[in-house]
């Protein structure tokens, strides 16, 4: 079912072995057979970096455009067609550097499309620049003795913005992405799906994940279920600054834009 | 016949909407041709502002105000930006209790700020008032035009007040103090 | 009725109905004008984008849905708009831009005239590309050449440049609006064709998202199925020189323009407001010896009018930037070219003209 999505004559693709993507780009596309939707009225938009090849390997209308730009660009299609379904993957560094604008004014708006942010907290395709996201005193090429900016949280930035659906997991967590991808599809108005993946070939190997299996148990180990975040928060125990806090973190249904009319 | 209209004021007396109205006058309502362009800074309230309408019987080419044959000046700083070089066979309505100077061409005083406040009980038609006169101190629009022109472009409910502020600039435009 | 008013009113007219913009002086009220219009028009969208960058992203966006689509401004968003601009071009997206050009360099002059984006829009975004630009001279020419544009755009599958200035855009004069215009939509895409297959004239046929044809649109180099090919130079010179072409060479078909007195000796190249004070000598002040070309399409530039003045002895080029198309003019002539630059906001006065016919003609 899942390979009528796959353009095969695209074949091979550029993502390194153990990157994360795949395995996203394939929960992604098993929500959406899920929900049934129609390949024909379904449309994939991206920006720049490793994340944005991925519409390129999806049968369906796409467009892979500048960088930071995915989300403006989508704006318009669903704003001139509502009856189309969108879909924008997007990276770290093209979601909140250059294109953090676009989101934070998608989130208001409430645009109806999904965002899948694959966060690798590096610049993967231009060989391991730090990003909004780089962890303080990780290693890029740009932050050679470790970051000293504070990173973005994006599904913070997502509420806070107005997006009605926000989830954050793990390319560890097939599941329960998947059936995040699902509920992001299926809520009126803008969702945000972060998704933490491991990029052995230009993070890890930095910050001593060099294996793609290094990277998953520091997944595995460190994301913690919201609601046991919250309980460890009140309960005043410590939390390792590796540790993030995964789930569903909102859904609700301010005012949203681009949704068909219900005629 | 051709005729070079420039509008002088402060932002907010209404200057550039004057020039819209008696271009639209005389180019929907007395069938001239008509140009308005204007001159405006980024101050949305006070400031000099400019605008300035010219009305051919001939299609106009050059769109600008070159050497104007009539003036309407609303304020002391717009006359001495705008009104204080006129030729000699010009002729100015000025808002006498606004504009200190007088030119030395033809000129016509109306009161038409003071007037519009204490016996229409709204500054703000003042410059309507300033139209009304120019159709009787001068040949270049015709009242029946204005008024027309007038009831196109102000807000509804508004249309009473406007025409009774012609209708006094009219009167205005023939008994004001005069050169 | 205003310039701004009258662009848009020609773009309605054309059947735009994607608007996708950001306030900014002298454009603003193209984008307030749609903002009231566009709601009561049904399958109608006006937008205001966060940005200019997302202006032209959004207009390009739902181009692909198929929609007619618009945005406005001026210099300082213009020049936010190149990236995407660059975008429209390399994917062949039609839509239409209106500049409302005001002085620059940077935020300079928000509220006088300018024609100093003349070659920004031709060459401002990065990388080899030709594009279409009209610049219209009266508001009757913002209504009509905004209405054409949208034409264009879909004839040539290109960015089409509506590059009228704050002179224009404010003036109010007389406007005809008639019954209706013309609509010419893109050639479709016919079955079994790849999407980015052209025909003989370099342009290929559109299938707009949303009816199965899973186009893949890309800012990279693509071959014909759209897919990105980069790092091979065939394909890359292929694509890129077809982009040009399809333009350039339909040059005849885009030229948009009037001739007076070709057999005249000193001859004026206008495009825009100064082309009023080219009509106020020449028209009405009749100079003798005098003529015009005026361009309403300034790019691709019509090269081949200027043989069209067997006598002249001088091309004089009137415009309010310090020299941009009287460049363009020079590359293409022997005789003597002569500009005439103005900046700071006013329009040439008709004697600065008649003084560079005085000049042409030796007398000074």
């Amino acid at each position: 079912m899942r390979n009528e999505w796959l353009r095969s004559d695209r074949l091979p693709h550029i993502y390194c072995a153990g990157c994360g993507n795949g395995t996203i780009m394939n929960c992604v596309l098993e929500a959406i057979t899920q929900t049934g939707w129609d390949r024909t009225r379904t449309v994939f938009l991206s920006g720049i970096g490793c994340s944005s090849r991925a519409p390129g390997y999806i049968m369906t209308d796409s467009l892979h455009t500048t960088h930071g730009r995915a989300i403006a660009f989508a704006t318009g299609v669903k704003m001139a067609d509502p009856s189309l379904h969108v879909v924008v993957f997007t990276g770290d560094g093209d979601l909140a550097a250059i294109g953090g604008n676009h989101f934070i004014h998608g989130c208001r708006r409430n645009i109806d499309i999904t965002v899948v942010c694959m966060n690798n907290h590096i610049y993967g395709m231009t060989g391991g620049q730090g990003s909004p996201t780089t962890p303080l005193g990780k290693t890029s090429t740009t932050t050679p003795y470790g970051a000293e900016e504070a990173p973005f949280d994006l599904v913070e930035l997502a509420i806070a913005a107005g997006a009605n659906y926000v989830a954050r997991w793990t390319s560890y967590h097939v599941k329960q992405l998947t059936d995040a991808v699902y509920d992001g599809l299926l809520t009126p108005g803008f969702s945000l799906i972060e998704v933490r993946c491991q990029c052995p070939t230009s993070y890890g190997r930095r910050n001593k994940y060099r294996e793609p299996t290094d990277y998953m148990t520091y997944l595995k180990t460190n994301a913690i279920l919201k609601r046991k975040w919250e309980e460890m928060e009140r309960s005043g125990e410590n939390i390792s600054p590796d540790s993030f806090p995964v789930g569903e973190f909102v859904r609700r249904s301010r005012p949203v834009m681009g949704v068909p009319d219900e005629a | 016949m051709r005729h070079e209209i420039r509008f002088s004021g402060f932002g907010g007396q209404g200057i550039i909407l004057s020039a819209v109205i008696l271009g639209r006058a005389a180019a929907l309502y007395d069938n001239k041709n008509a140009v308005q362009t204007q001159v405006y800074g980024p101050e949305a309230r006070g400031g000099a502002s400019m605008s300035a309408v010219i009305i051919d019987d001939e299609p106009i080419l050059y769109p600008k105000v070159r050497d104007p044959d009539t003036y309407v000046i609303m304020s002391q700083q717009g006359f001495e930006k705008y009104g204080c070089n006129t030729r000699d066979d010009a002729v100015m309505l000025l808002d006498s209790d606004l504009v200190h100077d007088r030119p030395s061409c033809r000129y016509v005083g109306i009161p038409a700020t003071s007037v519009a406040k204490k016996e229409l009980g709204r500054d703000i038609v003042a410059n309507i008032i300033m139209l009304g006169a120019l159709t009787t101190a001068t040949s270049v629009v015709s009242g029946g035009a204005l008024e027309k022109a007038i009831l196109d472009s102000v807000p509804k409910g508004t249309e009473d007040l406007n025409l009774k502020a012609m209708k006094k600039g009219q009167e205005l435009g023939i008994q004001g103090e005069s050169s | 009725m205003q310039g701004n008013i009258a662009c848009a009113e020609g773009a309605l007219a054309a059947g735009c109905n994607f608007f996708g913009g950001y306030p900014i002086t002298p454009s603003t009220e193209v984008a307030e004008h749609m903002a009231s219009r566009m709601p009561k028009i049904t399958g109608s969208c006006f937008i205001q984008m966060e940005d200019e960058i997302a202006s032209m992203a959004a207009i390009i966006g739902a181009a692909w849905t198929g929609a007619r689509s618009m945005t406005a401004t001026s210099g300082p968003g213009f020049s936010l708009m190149m990236e995407n601009i660059g975008y429209a071009v390399m994917t062949e997206t039609p839509c239409v831009l209106v500049n409302i050009q005001r002085g620059g360099p940077s935020t300079g002059q928000p509220t006088m005239g300018a024609q100093g984006d003349m070659m920004q829009v031709r060459f401002g975004s990065h990388g080899d590309y030709s594009i279409i630009a009209l610049c219209p001279s009266s508001v009757q020419e913002c209504f009509d050449l905004t209405a054409k544009a949208f034409n264009l755009a879909d004839r040539f599958r290109t960015p089409v440049f509506l590059m009228a200035d704050e002179v224009i855009g404010h003036m109010r004069e007389k406007l005809e609006i008639p019954d209706s215009v013309e609509i010419i939509r893109p050639k479709t895409l016919p079955e079994g064709t790849l999407p980015f297959t052209a025909g003989p004239d370099g342009v290929p046929g559109f299938a707009p998202f949303g009816i199965g044809r899973f186009t893949h649109v890309t800012g990279l180099t693509h071959d014909e199925r759209g897919y990105p090919d980069t790092t091979n130079p065939a394909c890359h010179e292929s694509l890129v020189k077809r982009l040009v072409n399809k333009i350039e060479n339909a040059r005849h078909e885009i030229a948009d323009y009037t001739i007076v007195n070709e057999n005249a000796r000193y001859v004026f190249v206008c495009y825009g407001a100064p082309v009023r004070t080219v009509k106020e000598v020449v028209d009405r002040m009749k100079i003798p010896d005098t003529g015009y070309l005026q361009l309403k399409t300034v790019w691709p530039f019509p090269e081949e009018l200027l043989l069209r003045f067997p006598n002249v002895q001088a091309f004089i080029v009137p415009e309010m930037n310090l020299g941009m198309i009287s460049r363009e003019v020079e590359r293409h002539v022997s005789v003597r070219v002569i500009p005439v630059g103005r900046i700071g906001g006013e329009l040439h006065p008709p004697e600065e003209l008649i003084q560079a016919v005085k000049i042409a003609g030796g007398d000074v």
